[in-house]
């Protein structure tokens, strides 16, 4: 095969067998690598009514076939589960060097099926996969395991692997690789876990051929050119990362404050912006394998009480260990967002559940004696301790490991945690951006901002700008965005490159490096594809159009000020309009007609 | 010209380097590679510095390493042997084998892929003029910044 190496492996924890599968032409141009081929590989062979930690539960690794490739920002793996915080599909993607390294070690993929008895990690190197014992790595942090498995295999591997959160089975747990590279949401480090499976570690020196090469040379120099001409690609995110957006977003009247209580205009965001940090903490920018858009924050907090270095953080995790918490002390978020790559966590679902209980404190129906602690809004030392003790399950940090849906229902308010399907909606307030309410509703994986960004049309004007306060033709843009989306994840390149390229410059890629006959238009068509075949698998585990909402909050409490000022999100008819876009029934069922269409 | 202090650690040169030179993308293949130190936070690119007394042409047996008229070391296929002395001999350890034979960087005949794909500036090609005034400026800089009081 051109662009993939065509081959996966097959890992079986519970018998100790490592197998050697070569991949189906068929199956790979119909789901095209990474998340599409993954996620079918995982429905068509795990039983639907498998719990997320039982044995039977698959957990897969896949990576694109532009994945290590010269095509834009290709450095991205994608692992596909079943989400345990939200009972979804789970699939969480990443950056780094792992993706390509495991490529050039001559693999796409692993699957890993199976508990192991013991803690293992998978060695793979050059054409060979071995399980070897990880028992004296249990309980150590991603730095310690990452440098202690560089040491025990080949300096120049690359290791992926699980800190005490995806051990304690902390239901947000990410997979890390390089350190600080992370398939953050939905807990599928906690998948890991509950298989005993503490690392993948990844070292070829193979290589990747293409099926045209000048033609791929042609169509990489030109997305690579379009990227460094845009203002986003080429200038924004190397200078100031995602964390540019604070900002931006708060201007918008989109940034929610206090566990998004109290309005979306946060007047001291700029304490904790982009801006800030490159002043006070950034150290450099870092990219990605591959990319040159180099978004990545290395910082260093040189004194005080969150003397540390590390990466990040994110826009995202900012935003909910910030605002959503009422703190803006950006050297105490970036100590905890440097905790969170240690302990293997998602800083966004971990932030929210902060906020989540400091509402509850506020509220009067948490207490100090309860937590142990004192989550109230605004205590930054707070958020430093809880991580840890989050990520270790200790005292109070056992309920916060569950996230902030089943921690409020457990004082029997539900309706206080602000996520869809039980996972936490990111920065951006659906009140102020109806197009991200509906994404969040519609989400296969849950509250979610990376499935179709409707942020980039509605505040950033990229590819078209939209307003963000109009119903009106955003379902028919977010089912484009969720579909090339769905692309972008399967093929192996990175979801920012689309701020700068589209359709027509990754079909070029694509098609160059593979050699398949594809249109733009069957291309698309494969991300919808994609999208139906998770669809489907949610509807499989109970999921109606009961569950595509919003916390009740941003229904009925009108935004109290900004651009916003009066709005709550207009889902339902946002949402028919969808169903109808998508070929789906009102109860969002994908029709018969839908699923010939797509070969489904 | 190589600038460790811009590279963002992508690879970018390691990936069009494998590419032009042994056409697949294999950072095995490169004849730059870029080293990561992720504790002092930085990443440095290596590659042949294209030595004006060049181990690796001197101690080659068969005289299959020559000096082309801009300067560049270029080895001789047809003359080389697959010793692998020019591999000892480099003090750098720019000279690498792919399993076939011998490789280094030829400066892809003048117009570096290399340099031409950096994203942030950390490889240049620039013509060879030898100043240090730049980097003795830089030095100056910071006596200035401990000794000097702005008037």
């Amino acid at each position: 095969m051109y662009g993939l190496i065509g081959k996966i492996l097959r890992v079986n924890l519970t018998e100790g067998t490592v197998a050697e599968e070569y991949l189906s032409d068929v199956l790979v141009k119909k789901y095209l690598g990474g998340r599409g081929l993954g996620t079918k590989i995982y429905v068509d062979e795990v039983d639907k009514d498998t719990d997320a930690f039982a044995p039977e539960n698959k957990l897969i690794l896949m990576t694109g076939p532009l994945t290590g490739t010269f095509a834009t920002s290709a450095g991205r793996l994608m692992w596909i589960t079943k989400a345990p915080l939200t009972g979804t599909i789970g699939c969480a993607n990443s950056g780094g060097e792992f993706g390509p390294e495991l490529k050039y070690a001559g693999f796409d993929g692993v699957i890993f099926e199976g508990k192991s008895e013991k803690p293992v990690y998978l060695y793979v190197k050059d054409g060979k996969g071995e399980l070897r014992s990880a028992e004296e790595l249990w309980g150590q942090s991603v730095f310690v395991t990452t440098d202690k498995l560089i040491e025990e295999t080949d300096p120049d591997a690359r290791v992926c692997c699980i800190g005490p959160a995806g051990e304690n089975k902390v239901l947000f747990a990410g997979i890390m690789n390089e350190k600080n590279r992370a398939a953050g949401r939905g807990g599928l480090g906690a998948v890991m876990g509950s298989k005993n499976l503490k690392a993948v570690v990844a070292r070829g020196t193979g290589g990747i051929k293409v099926a045209d090469k000048e033609g791929f040379l042609a169509a990489c120099t030109d997305a690579r050119k379009k990227l460094k001409e845009n203002p986003v690609t080429g200038a924004g995110l190397g200078a100031y990362g995602t964390e540019i957006l604070v900002n931006i977003i708060n201007a918008s009247g989109g940034l929610p404050k206090h566990n998004w209580r109290d309005g979306a205009v946060d007047p001291d965001a700029d304490q904790i912006s982009g801006e800030t940090l490159a002043e006070k903490y950034l150290v450099r920018n870092k990219g990605c394998f591959g990319c040159s858009m180099a978004c990545g924050r290395v910082t260093k907090i040189k004194d005080g009480p969150y003397k540390s270095a590390g990466e990040g953080p994110e826009y995202e995790a900012a935003w909910a260990l910030g605002s959503c918490c009422g703190i803006h002390d950006l050297a105490a978020i970036c100590r905890v967002n440097f905790l969170c790559n240690e302990y293997g966590m998602d800083p966004i679902t971990l932030g929210s559940t902060f906020a989540c209980a400091m509402e509850l404190f506020d509220k009067g129906i948490l207490t100090k004696e309860e937590m142990g602690g004192n989550l109230a809004f605004g205590n930054a030392d707070a958020i430093v301790e809880f991580a840890t003790k989050t990520a270790l399950r200790e005292g109070f940090g056992d309920k916060l490991a569950e996230g902030s849906y089943r921690m409020a229902e457990s004082y029997g308010v539900p309706e206080l945690s602000m996520s869809v399907k039980k996972q936490e909606m990111p920065a951006y307030d659906g009140r102020s951006l109806q197009g991200m309410g509906l994404e969040y509703a519609t989400s296969n994986r849950g509250g979610c901002h990376v499935r179709g960004y409707l942020t980039s049309p509605e505040i950033l004007g990229i590819p078209l700008k939209l307003d963000p306060l109009v119903t009106d033709g955003k379902a028919e843009i977010l089912k484009i965005f969720q579909d090339l989306t769905a692309v972008v994840d399967s093929i192996g390149i990175c979801l920012f490159t689309t701020f700068g390229i589209g359709l027509a410059e990754i079909g070029n890629m694509l098609r160059t490096a593979t050699g398949w006959d594809m249109s733009d238009e069957e291309l698309l068509g494969a991300g919808d594809r994609i999208w139906n075949i998770e669809k489907l698998y949610n509807l499989s585990q109970g999921f109606t159009r009961e569950d595509d909402k919003l916390p009740p909050r941003l229904l009925t409490e009108p935004l109290p000020e900004g651009p916003a000022k009066g709005k709550v999100c207009e889902l339902d008819v946002m949402l028919e309009e969808y169903y109808r876009l998508r070929g789906w029934n009102q109860k969002s069922v994908p029709t018969k007609e839908k699923l010939s269409e797509l070969g489904l | 010209m190589l600038k460790p202090e811009k590279c963002i650690s992508c690879r970018t040169c390691e990936l069009i380097c494998s590419f032009t030179r042994a056409e697949e993308f294999s950072p095995q293949l490169s004849a730059v590679s870029v080293i990561h130190y992720d504790k002092a936070m930085i990443s440095v690119p290596i590659m042949c510095t294209q030595c004006e007394d060049a181990p690796c042409m001197r101690v080659c047996p068969v005289q299959a390493i020559y000096e082309n008229e801009d300067g560049t070391k270029i080895i001789d296929y047809k003359k080389c042997i697959g010793c692998k002395m020019c591999i000892s001999a480099c003090p750098l350890g720019n000279m690498a084998f792919d399993g076939k034979a011998v490789f280094k960087c030829d400066l892809c005949g003048g117009d570096p892929q290399c340099a031409r794909f950096c994203p942030s500036g950390a490889i240049e090609y620039k013509e060879a003029n030898p100043s240090s005034l730049v980097k003795r400026k830089d030095l100056a800089e910071k006596f200035k910044e401990v000794f000097g009081e702005e008037v």
